[in-house]
């Protein structure tokens, strides 16, 4: 039975890549269709993404280092370098949830001839979680006992305790397998000085790297050892990086230079324009990024000392029921989405919007209602009681918002909206945004971080890796919240704070059954949101572009955006 | 601040035509000289007339720049084009209420840009005098004590090899709260900007100033002033700074551009003027990916800021030429 | 001048030490985290080991002491172990950035064409372009050609390019599809098709900085020329009966190179130091993109070390000018 299930994965798979790869009638041999040139606005600076972790420098290794298994454009988890994906069906994971099996998938080669074994996915593990190396995925293997190799083609490893989601490593471009006989000597605190294995990984991926300039362009060649027979279509590629997205969007859709270019973050009027230069299309993926506002649950006064401001709690109003649902409710968000993302945004009114099974369906927030918000302001007693347009708290504090975030175009669009709407509920709004290195850069002694939030409100977004959301659902927790004492460290960024939320969590972690999992989930999301935590705004998507003759592409928001850029080829 | 440099442009007409009459002194004189150059004439009257207009033109056309309507309304009236744009084009989306159009977010583009150039032509006119004074100041300095030029030039290079990003981080750590504190946010903002731009920018002028120096120093004119006992300060303000006058203009014309450049890609980072705040390097900046689909954006603020830029270089060869006593009565 | 030349020699020394210091200090007060572009989905205890494994552990005056001795001593013995073939610096740890991990100097020496290409180029362009427009202007001061000239160097002065730099892209690139938009730094110039090729990407960002830096020199020239023109000696010269091509080539224009000579002593080591925006613009993907990329990722050990190379550039040569200024006006003595 196991058998059978998994030998119909695979076929279903390989049924899957042949139909759609003779529908197009691009068959033939490697390498035919040249040269494949695609730009990504942020030049990759390493291709090692145990040392990075920086999303351009995970997405171009992934065309030359892969994971066992990934994750196809609806979020499903596919294999990738194994027979199937183990699960407590097919008897691949143990009932008791402590251990996953993998099987390789027989004659997978290395680019340089060597056959992929089992001893190489263990040293990863070693790799990655050898003192002093500063792997950035170190994460993904945390919950790892031990790694356990019975033969050649078998990876078992063991969990500390019973792991609900054990598919955290190997999977998902974050976490590829590297090769032991090149990266041997590389371990801990030795992985810095091995450039040429960084710049130049052997992976059983389609394409190998044949020269890497740091921080500007990679050109790659096809991989001879490929393990499918005419895959790669393209012989050559060339990977550049820097610029801005606009540079990136006009060479892929206006001259045609490039074919692909990565995550153009402009306002859709913007893309409609270069969409006319009609020698590329965009396209869009949803995965969970939200664009939210986050609410700071402590007091941020600058009068108070470094130890006390963004510490302690309460916030002289924020915390109001009444003041944040005003807040939420004085936004229109089909406006938002339709200056700022287009067709690469949605109404967000949820932490975690995707996937579809975690999303909650509880809330609507897509209609303005700035009367009601205003009604509910003054029947809570935030009234103007002095006359200056401006609302006091009934300790007669004026309502005056900083509001920061980072610098981007579409983000001050949001700031400059948002601030008119505050305001003509009776709020003051200033607005402030600083350089997105400093803001997301985690240095204690900047009082511009994000962590710090010295500010009333912030916007930003973000998202989880994966499909599964415990860990994201882990950042509303009471001891994440940054402090002096943490270093200002902790993604408790709003500082919310609710035992109920705490104990529904501690929940979560043990319970298996995506059903269940899901249930709890959508209660968390709707507990944090309802209760003063943030206000998602919207639902983003990624846009990135392709050139109109280029095949084969399919945005994947879940894992590595040239996931499957072995199958991409030229129409003709 | 506009105002202020409004009243400098006009104290430098009134009183000395006033005073040409009785004596013509030698300020006289130089403003004699000064009304015949027809460029450095048109340079000023330009200049007041874009001084002017950004001072007092908020007041006239009331329309707030950073005002979004309605929702509705935003919709309808969002990325309208300029009324002039219907000589050749019927159809184009334009609107009498907003004559030069408006911008993705329904703002008005006229209030933008008079709104703007208030803060761009502070900025810019404080900047490059502090720049200029300081360069002036060090490059006299050290092109004339001996004792003085190896310090002096060193710390040249040290500022020259600064690199400015961290050092505008640097400063906006330190000083950005302190300075809110005594000027509020906005006047917190601009004294960090204006003093920022102005010492990341006189070393140029230090440098051109000194190398003239050194050469003037040796001059026979000087060499007779000094043999007749003048003092330092006297041969400095007499002879060396009239004769290094032109290099200092063109470095001032420069430098007008390079600070409101400046200040727009500081705002941009997040060390300026909160971002609903126009400036014409924002709105220039702002308006890149539009150019095509909405011209006016860029041509308006981009045009602007030359017409600035050129008048001050017309009105500096005006002073040049009226301050050099070899062309004067020429 | 030959005692100047050796003191200013002994005191460069201090100097840059002084200025490799205070960058130094002031990259370390800078707020900023070489972990602000790692993804938020990257747990804080992660990027803390993260950050120790670059060695941000260690205390202030340890490190800048390790850069010092990697920048002064290693880094040279590199240099020696690839000229000779020697092993000297095997073992040896060199001054590694943080965003690639790999040596600094390496991706210097990797970025120097493009750099070299496109911004050199400018300047040689803008230097030529400059010199003839400026003593023209002055001669012929207000005629049509000095006030077509003073217009389009205004100009082109006050449009950055972030605008003038997209303004061509849309002109050239885009609707007359001449030039390409981005710039190909694999691009090798062996034969005349690849040299066809190079120019035709070069194109773009020289004009747009050459604009600048002929904007900027030409006025300074004429400034200077204008000076000088009334000058006694040009009486003189001109009643010797020598020509007015003598007169202004000669006399004049060796007067008038002092300030000329400061700007482009000013300016040779921004040539190094790359073109930050244009080269954003066109990807070009040169010293200045690496030096503006490395900022913003907080890759301290780069910044630190581009911006002394900048240094030692800056000092050398402005003593240049300095020297030159004596070649130039033999009144001038340092003595």
């Amino acid at each position: 039975m196991k058998r059978l299930s998994s030998f119909l994965m695979v076929t279903a798979a390989a049924c899957a890549f042949t139909t759609s790869a003779y529908a197009d009638g691009h068959e033939g041999k490697r390498g035919r269709d040249g040269e494949v040139k695609i730009i990504y606005w942020q030049a990759p600076s390493i291709l090692n993404p145990f040392l990075s972790g920086g999303t351009k420098d995970v997405e171009s290794a992934s065309m030359i280092v892969e994971p066992l298994a990934r994750y196809n454009e609806k979020g499903e988890l596919v294999p990738w370098l194994v027979d199937s994906v183990p699960t407590v069906e097919n008897g691949g994971v143990a009932a008791d949830l402590t251990s996953i099996t993998w099987k390789i998938t027989e004659g997978i080669k290395w680019s340089d001839g060597t056959p992929l074994t089992s001893e190489d996915v263990k040293f990863t593990y070693d790799y990655c979680t050898a003192p002093e190396g500063g792997c950035a995925q170190v994460t993904k293997f945390g919950a790892v006992a031990s790694i356990d190799t019975p033969d050649a083609q078998t990876v078992v490893i063991n969990f500390k305790e019973p792991t609900p989601n054990p598919y955290g490593p190997f999977t998902g471009g974050e976490s590829p397998i590297l090769q032991k006989a090149q990266f041997q000597d590389c371990m801990g605190a030795k992985a810095p000085e091995c450039t040429e294995q960084n710049f130049a990984p052997i992976g059983t991926g389609p394409f190998v790297v044949t020269s890497f300039k740091p921080n500007d362009v990679i050109t790659m060649k096809a991989n001879e050892n490929y393990r499918v027979e005419g895959k790669p279509a393209f012989a050559s590629v060339t990977f550049k990086g820097g610029g801005d997205a606009a540079a990136a969007g006009r060479a892929v859709m206006e001259t045609g230079e490039f074919d692909y270019g990565w995550n153009l973050q402009l306002a859709p009027d913007v893309i409609a324009e270069m969409e006319k230069g009609g020698k590329g299309v965009p396209v869009a993926g949803f995965g969970p990024l939200v664009e939210r506002i986050m609410l700071n649950n402590t007091n941020p006064d600058p009068a108070l000392g470094p130890d006390e401001r963004s510490v302690i709690r309460p916030h002289p109003f924020l915390g109001n029921p009444a003041v944040y649902k005003a807040l939420s409710m004085a936004i229109d968000r089909p406006l938002l989405v339709e200056v700022g993302y287009g067709k690469a945004g949605k109404v967000g009114c949820n932490w975690v919007p995707a996937p579809e099974a975690f999303a909650s369906t509880s809330m609507k927030c897509d209609v303005q209602d700035l009367e009601g918000a205003k009604k509910l302001l003054e029947d809570a007693g935030f009234k103007d009681s002095d006359g200056d347009g401006v609302r006091e708290t009934p300790e007669g504090k004026p309502m005056n918002i900083l509001y920061q975030t980072s610098t981007n175009a579409v983000r001050q669009d949001f700031q400059a909206l948002i601030k008119q709407w505050w305001e003509e509920i009776g709020l003051k709004v200033e607005l402030r945004n600083l350089s997105g290195s400093v803001f997301f850069g985690g240095d204690p002694g900047s009082p511009d971080t994000f962590q710090k939030f010295y500010a009333d409100v912030e916007m930003y977004a973000n998202t989880f890796n994966g499909t599964d959301p415990q860990s994201y659902l882990g950042n509303g927790l009471c001891d994440k919240a940054p402090s002096p004492k943490t270093q200002w460290q902790g993604e408790n960024i709003s500082r919310f704070c609710m035992p109920e939320y705490d104990a529904l969590h501690a929940e979560l972690t043990k319970t298996a059954g995506i059903e269940k999992r899901a249930e709890i989930a959508k209660k968390l999301n709707d507990m944090i949101v309802q209760n003063g935590g943030m206000i998602p705004l919207v639902h983003r998507g990624r846009l990135s572009a392709h050139a109109n003759t280029l095949g084969g592409v399919v945005l994947n928001v879940w894992d590595s955006e040239l996931w499957n850029v072995a199958d991409w080829y030229r129409k003709k | 601040m506009t105002d202020q440099s409004v009243s400098e442009a006009a104290a430098i007409v009134v009183p000395q035509d006033d005073m040409s009459r009785p004596a013509r002194s030698q300020w006289a004189d130089i403003w004699m000289q000064f009304k015949n150059h027809r460029g450095a004439m048109v340079g000023l009257v330009i200049f007041a007339i874009i001084v002017l207009g950004v001072a007092v033109g908020p007041f006239v056309w009331t329309s707030d720049p950073q005002a979004i309507p309605p929702v509705v309304e935003m919709i309808k009236q969002r990325d309208a084009r300029p009324i002039y744009t219907l000589l050749w084009d019927q159809g184009a989306k334009t609107n009498w209420a907003n004559p030069l159009g408006t911008d993705n977010l329904a703002r008005d583009n006229l209030a933008r840009l008079l709104f703007g150039g208030r803060v761009s032509i502070a900025v810019g006119l404080t900047a490059m005098i502090l720049a200029l004074v300081l360069g002036t100041f060090i490059g006299v300095l050290s092109g004339y004590f001996k004792s003085m030029d190896g310090p002096l030039m060193r710390l040249t290079d040290l500022f020259l090899a600064l690199p400015l990003l961290p050092m505008i981080l640097v400063a906006s750590l330190l000083f950005r709260e302190p300075l809110s504190a005594m000027f509020g946010v906005e006047g917190g903002v601009f004294t960090l900007i204006v003093c920022l731009i102005g010492i990341t920018s006189w070393m140029q002028t230090a440098r051109i100033v000194r190398g003239d120096v050194l050469a003037l120093k040796e001059r026979e004119f000087v060499l007779a002033a000094r043999s007749i006992g003048t003092p330092s300060r006297r041969i400095i303000t007499r002879h060396m700074l009239p004769n290094v006058l032109s290099p200092i203009m063109v470095s001032a014309t420069l430098g007008i551009a390079t600070a409101i450049i400046t200040e727009s890609a500081l705002s941009f980072l997040g060390f300026g003027f909160p971002p609903d705040f126009p400036t014409w390097g924002r709105l220039l900046n702002d308006s890149v990916n539009r150019m095509v689909s909405y011209p006016e954006r860029v041509i308006w603020p981009g045009l602007l800021i030359s017409l600035t830029v050129l008048s001050v270089n017309y009105i500096g060869d005006g002073l040049r030429d009226a301050l050099d006593p070899r062309i004067r009565g020429r | 001048m030959l005692n100047y030349l050796i003191r200013r020699l002994a005191t460069s020394v201090p100097t840059l030490l002084f200025i490799g210091l205070i960058v130094f200090l002031l990259l370390e007060l800078a707020p900023g985290d070489p972990m602000a572009q790692v993804p938020l989905t990257v747990p804080p205890e992660v990027k803390q080991q993260m950050r120790e494994a670059l060695g941000l552990g260690e205390p202030v005056h340890v490190r800048f002491w390790k850069w010092l001795v990697q920048f002064f001593w290693i880094e040279p013995l590199n240099l020696v172990d690839y000229v000779f073939g020697t092993t000297f610096a095997e073992g040896q740890l060199r001054v590694i950035s943080w965003q690639t991990r790999s040596p600094v100097m390496e991706i210097v020496f990797q970025r120097m064409p493009q750099t070299l290409w496109v911004v050199g180029v400018a300047y040689l362009v803008g230097i030529i372009i400059a010199m003839p427009i400026g003593i023209y202007s002055a001669y012929r001061q207000y005629s049509i050609f000095d006030n077509v000239g003073t217009f389009v160097t205004m100009v082109g002065f006050s449009v950055p390019p972030f605008f003038s730099g997209v303004l061509v892209i849309v002109i050239f690139a885009v609707n007359l599809g001449w030039f390409p938009s981005i710039y190909d730094t694999t691009l090798v110039v062996d034969d005349w098709d690849s040299l066809k090729a190079q120019i035709n990407q070069m194109f773009l960002p020289v004009m747009v900085l050459a604009l600048q830096i002929t904007s900027q020199l030409s006025r300074f020239v004429r400034a200077s020329v204008l000076d000088n023109l009334n000058q006694d000696f040009v009486r003189t010269a001109r009643s010797k009966g020598l020509s007015e091509n003598v007169v202004l080539l000669v006399h004049v224009l060796r007067n008038s190179m002092i300030p000329v000579v400061t700007v482009i002593a000013l300016g040779i080591p921004a040539i190094f130091g790359g073109a930050i925006i244009t080269e954003q613009v066109f990807q070009v993907n040169g010293i200045g993109q690496l030096l503006i990329s490395a900022i913003e990722a907080n890759d301290l050990p780069m910044v630190q070390t581009l911006t002394f190379i900048f240094a030692v550039l800056i000092v050398l040569f402005n003593l240049i000018a300095d020297m030159l200024y004596g070649v130039l006006d033999p009144r001038i003595r340092y003595d």
